[in-house]
């Protein structure tokens, strides 16, 4: 099995499957990804009733948190947009995702996410939104048109970031005063190397990532077995070892322990841990599947004005 | 290529060879061999270059205008071809644009519904439609996966299922999507779009950016190659005016840049130019600019150009060099002794002289600049981006049709430029180095 | 370049002020590339001169990042350096293994370009040759097409090369060429023929066919006019041109971005998704080494030059 970093495999994935030679076993794709792959029938279907049980025996389907599992897809881990900032320049910190676009109250550059997927539903929480009506506002041009005017305000201030690792360097390079960022960089960044960054949960983005088996894969059987042996109760437990990223399985979070440095107790800065999910949103990817084309277009064409 | 027959007059046809034919029969087969000879030469490149590079080409041109995924479905177990949405576009074909979707219209939407359910086709259906039509993706998945319970009435049943059937948009997309060949994805790619009644109309203003960004990619292209004729001027006179020895010197500080890494150059530049890098640390160390005032001067359209005029600079300094080298300075001292100002005679003797390296320097320069793509993206943050980033975009949105269709715009834009290059300097005339 | 004695005080001033702007220009040629050395000996990770660095205190350097060019992607870097650890540094470390890509990507690119486009020079630059200027134009222009545009082509067509032939009729099953080697230097040989057939051309500018034409009256076979009267005289551009179509190889990112595989990781590629990412001090030590490289390139092409214009007496030596 060869490994490979790549921003995103789902292109190759679409393009290898459409020209019949894959050479794809196993991809790591986000939500939208793998239910618009699935539908277009290039994915293997992955049957949970195969997955392993949890370790008090129950099954699968049960165990993973809801909507973690789907026809063709197995979650390993819950991921978070997030903001941070440089507890240099802000001592007293901001607070809450509006914080992020008040330039009065907290001057210094902003870094975001090239792209409108989580940037305009932390737009709209910080113009006041509550997380649950995000979606059905974001729905119409009305809301649309609010996000993006919440973006306005920033926008000469910010710098475009497109891979996860950007964000900890723009912050420690001082390029920018506050950023977006996946948490689990934010945290190997503070607790791994000792930075002076501090995560606001307030206005959380989180969603899951999911391993997908492209039709045709050559090892075909290999990658099945892989699946259900990294998306087992202690291997999704183990992972979380390395990274604040929360197992899909309920079964493994209580056996999430400390971190790789053996103090560092990891479960607060899970995106699911309680006290970070006062004003939390799920990523919709119903809403992304549709929208995504057309809201980028949008976003693009707004970053180019 | 001119045809070396003898001289009519001569009796040509009476000339024979030594073995007895007649010498203009001998001599147009000699030639013959030689054209073909030459020709065999070639032939395998020619056969590469087809291989590599024209049929690639024409396979893009192809994609661009044919997206089948609202006709057939390619089904990838059985490797054949299954025609998806028959009947809709039975149903599209017996009654023209305007019709109101009747009872047989939905019943023709409610069977073709329940087939893409068996054969899972909803997705790829979804998709295409979704491209005309942003928003309607989920449409057909969610209404697929509940089409098998459909009874008639039809268009109650299935408006009950989504009411956004009954939106003419969607069937004006489904009309404008039913065939293999289209050329809505030029339509996309022009800023335009179809409106309810299938006539093609603007898009909306917040949402228009491809004609933007072409006319941004020509401005920054234009602007980029007036920077470097107005850099690379004084080093090519300078380079040509100065005794061979001494010339062939400085001209190593013009060539280290060409042969220098592209990549290396750019992370050169971000090293330079972003806040806390060594212009900003030096501008702060003299005093000209506070620690809070630092400038920003990458990951914008700053970075763009002087990254890429840094880049493109030998591509115009070589040939006004080649060029400035051929002019005899004596004409410019006959001036000056005729009594002409040393800017008069400038203007008037050695200025015109130059115009042939300026025009191959600055058709190559802007045509090299159209279509960059590297330095842009990684110094040009948000309104650094050239057209080429936008079809990397969609290249990466697997939407592989629309980046067709912009790169289709942008390989014409160049091949006419091209064409221009080769009427007025000629393609034989360009030198590296 | 030097002033006449009759120059007025004004063109004096001119004058001056001339030679500033072309030194500034030159400095602006030249900065970018000197700057990336020292800041790549830099001791901190930093991508400015530090104050130790400034005050040429040897603490301030290192050669941190070139010891982690070799480490990186290493199984064991903290092993003791025997000759296992060299053995891993070979087998694993990143930035060994894209070099290694790179250079049999780049080696085997360079010789069916250099094949390719030698031949087909030589039949361009025969006065018999028909179509000449419709050919030259379709065979530079892989130069001046955008390598975004023909990326994408060659993606839709690497990854199934068999679909012209299933439009025509023909039923076939054939493999990818994404993802492979083969199609990677196809696709580079490709970018570097315009480069050969350029070079290899200008060589033969003002060859004189009679040389040929001598050899044969003398007895050679055409074989043998080749060898011994007409590859001396090309040699030296059929070099330059071989040069320049490795460095297009060496150089390429757009082409391997987009239908390059896992296994084909080259420097280009690692660097981009450096910058892209992580932009680390390690960076600028690939870069610095690049920059030797072309130094011992552009020396190496300026050698020949002056080699071919001597040998076709085209300036005195």
């Amino acid at each position: 099995m060869v490994s490979v970093d790549s921003d995103n495999p789902a292109p190759a994935i679409k393009a290898q499957v459409e020209a019949g030679n894959v050479t794809i076993d196993v991809g790591d794709v986000e939500y939208a990804d793998a239910i618009r792959l699935c539908d277009e029938g290039l994915l293997e279907p992955i049957d949970a009733a195969t997955l392993p049980a949890a370790p008090d025996g129950t099954p699968a389907v049960d165990d993973f948190l809801p909507g973690a599992l789907t026809e063709c897809a197995v979650s390993t881990i819950v991921f978070s947009t997030i903001f941070a900032y440089d507890t240099t320049k802000f001592p007293e910190g901001p607070t809450t995702v509006a914080d992020f676009f008040d330039l009065e109250k907290f001057p210094g550059k902003r870094a975001m996410r090239k792209g409108a997927k989580a940037n305009l539903e932390m737009a709209l929480m910080a113009d006041g939104v509550p997380a649950a009506d995000v979606y059905a506002t974001l729905e119409t041009p009305e809301g649309q048109d609010r996000a993006f005017a919440m973006l306005d305000k920033i926008k000469a201030e910010t710098v475009w970031w497109e891979a996860g690792a950007q964000p900890p360097q723009l912050l420690a390079d001082g390029e920018v005063a506050m950023t977006t960022a996946y948490n689990g960089r934010i945290f190997g960044a503070a607790v791994g190397e000792g930075k002076p960054f501090a995560t606001v949960w307030d206005g959380q983005v989180y969603e899951y990532d999911l391993f997908v088996i492209p039709k045709g894969a050559p090892n075909k059987d290999g990658a099945m077995e892989f699946v259900k042996f990294a998306t087992s109760t202690q291997a999704l437990a183990d992972q979380a070892k390395w990274i604040s990223y929360g197992p899909a399985r309920k079964s493994s979070g209580a056996l999430v322990g400390l971190y790789q440095d053996g103090k560092t107790e990891m479960a607060p800065y899970m995106p699911t841990a309680e006290a970070n999910l006062t004003n939390a949103l799920a990523s919709s990817y119903e809403f992304w599947v549709d929208r995504d084309g057309e809201l980028n277009e949008r976003f693009n064409a707004w970053l180019a004005q | 290529m001119t045809d070396q027959t003898a001289p009519p007059g001569l009796g040509a046809e009476s000339l024979t060879t030594a073995d007895g034919r007649p010498l203009k029969a001998a001599l147009h087969r000699a030639q013959a061999r030689a054209k073909r000879r030459a020709f065999l030469l070639v032939l395998p490149l020619l056969a590469f270059v087809l291989l590599t590079f024209v049929i690639p080409i024409g396979i893009m041109l192809f994609r661009s205008l044919n997206n089948p995924d609202f006709v057939s479905y390619s089904d990838i177990d059985s490797g054949t071809e299954i025609p998806v949405m028959q009947n809709v576009q039975a149903w599209f074909a017996a009654n023209p644009q305007g019709t109101e979707p009747d009872e047989a219209a939905y019943a023709a939407l409610a069977a073709d519904l329940v087939h893409l359910k068996e054969i899972k086709a909803q997705g790829s259906v979804g998709t295409r439609i979704n491209y005309v039509l942003p928003g309607s993706r989920s449409l057909f998945t969610s209404s697929a996966r509940d089409a098998a319970k459909l009874a008639p009435p039809y268009k109650e049943a299935v408006l009950a299922l989504d009411e956004k059937w009954a939106d003419p948009a969607v069937w004006q997309a489904m009309r404008s999507s039913a065939g293999t060949i289209t050329g809505d994805f030029y339509i996309l790619a022009a800023d335009f779009e179809r409106d309810d009644s299938g006539a093609i109309v603007r898009t909306a203003e917040k949402e228009r950016i491809y004609l933007y960004l072409f006319w941004r990619t020509f401005f920054l292209s234009g602007l980029i190659t007036l920077i470097c004729l107005v850099l690379a001027f004084p080093i090519a006179h300078l380079l040509a005016t100065l005794p061979l020895s001494k010339s062939n010197l400085l001209m190593i500080l013009v060539l280290l840049p060409f042969w220098t890494s592209l990549l290396v150059r750019t992370t050169s530049w971000i090293v330079l130019l972003q806040q806390q890098g060594v212009v900003n640390d030096a501008l702060v160390a003299l005093g000209l600019i506070g620690t809070d005032g630092r400038l920003t001067m990458i990951n914008n359209q700053t970075g763009t150009i002087v990254a890429m005029t840094h880049v493109l600079l030998p591509f115009m300094i070589l040939p006004l060099y080649s060029v400035m080298r051929t002019i005899k300075p004596s004409y410019v001292r006959a001036a000056r002794s005729l009594g002409a100002t040393s800017w008069t005679a400038f203007r008037r003797v050695y200025l015109p002289q130059t115009l042939p390296g300026m025009g191959a320097g600055v058709l190559l320069v802007f045509i090299l600049a159209v279509g960059y793509y590297i330095t842009p993206a990684l110094v040009g943050g948000a309104d650094g981006q050239l057209i080429s980033n936008m079809i990397a975009f969609h290249m990466s949105k697997a939407n592989w049709s629309l980046a067709a269709a912009i790169a289709t715009m942008l390989l014409f834009s160049v091949l006419i430029l091209y064409w221009l290059y080769d009427r007025l300097i000629g393609i034989d005339n360009l030198k590296l180095g | 370049m030097a002033l006449p004695i009759y120059a007025s005080p004004l063109e004096r001033i001119w004058h001056y002020a001339y030679i500033v702007i072309c030194v500034l220009i030159f400095i602006f040629l030249m900065a970018p590339i000197l700057i990336v050395i020292p800041l790549s000996f830099n001791a901190e990770p930093y991508f400015t001169f530090t104050d130790k660095m400034l005050a040429f205190d040897p603490a301030g350097y290192s050669m941190r990042w070139y010891d982690r060019l070799l480490t990186f992607g290493m199984a064991a870097p903290e092993a003791a350096r025997d000759g296992s650890w060299w053995a891993d540094v070979w087998a694993n470390a990143t930035w060994i293994r894209a070099a290694k890509n790179s250079i049999i990507i780049g080696f085997w690119s360079t010789v069916l370009a250099t094949f390719l486009g030698t031949l087909a020079a030589l039949g361009l630059s025969r006065p018999e040759m028909p179509w000449r200027r419709t050919i030259m134009a379709i065979l530079i222009s892989p130069m001046i097409v955008p390598i975004i545009i023909t990326g994408i082509g060659m993606f839709f067509f690497y990854s199934n090369p068999c679909a012209p032939l299933e439009w025509v009729g023909i039923e076939v099953q054939c493999g990818r060429l994404t993802g492979t080697y083969t199609g990677i230097v196809m696709s580079h040989a490709m970018l570097g023929i315009p480069f050969v057939i350029i070079t290899v051309t200008a060589t033969l500018v003002g060859f004189d066919q009679s040389l040929s034409r001598a050899a044969a009256s003398l007895g050679a076979n055409p074989r043998t006019t080749f060898f011994r009267v007409i590859m001396p005289l090309i040699l030296p551009g059929v070099i330059s041109g071989a040069l320049f179509a490795f460095v297009t190889s060496f150089d390429e990112v757009v082409a391997i971005l987009l239908i390059g595989g896992p296994e084909q990781q080259t420097i280009p590629r690692q660097m981009w998704n450096g910058i892209r990412e992580q932009i680390s001090p390690a960076i600028l030590a690939v870069a610095t080494i690049l920059v030797t490289f072309s130094v011992c390139l552009l020396v190496a092409v300026e050698l020949l030059r002056r080699r071919s214009e001597r040998l076709r007496g085209l300036s005195p030596s």
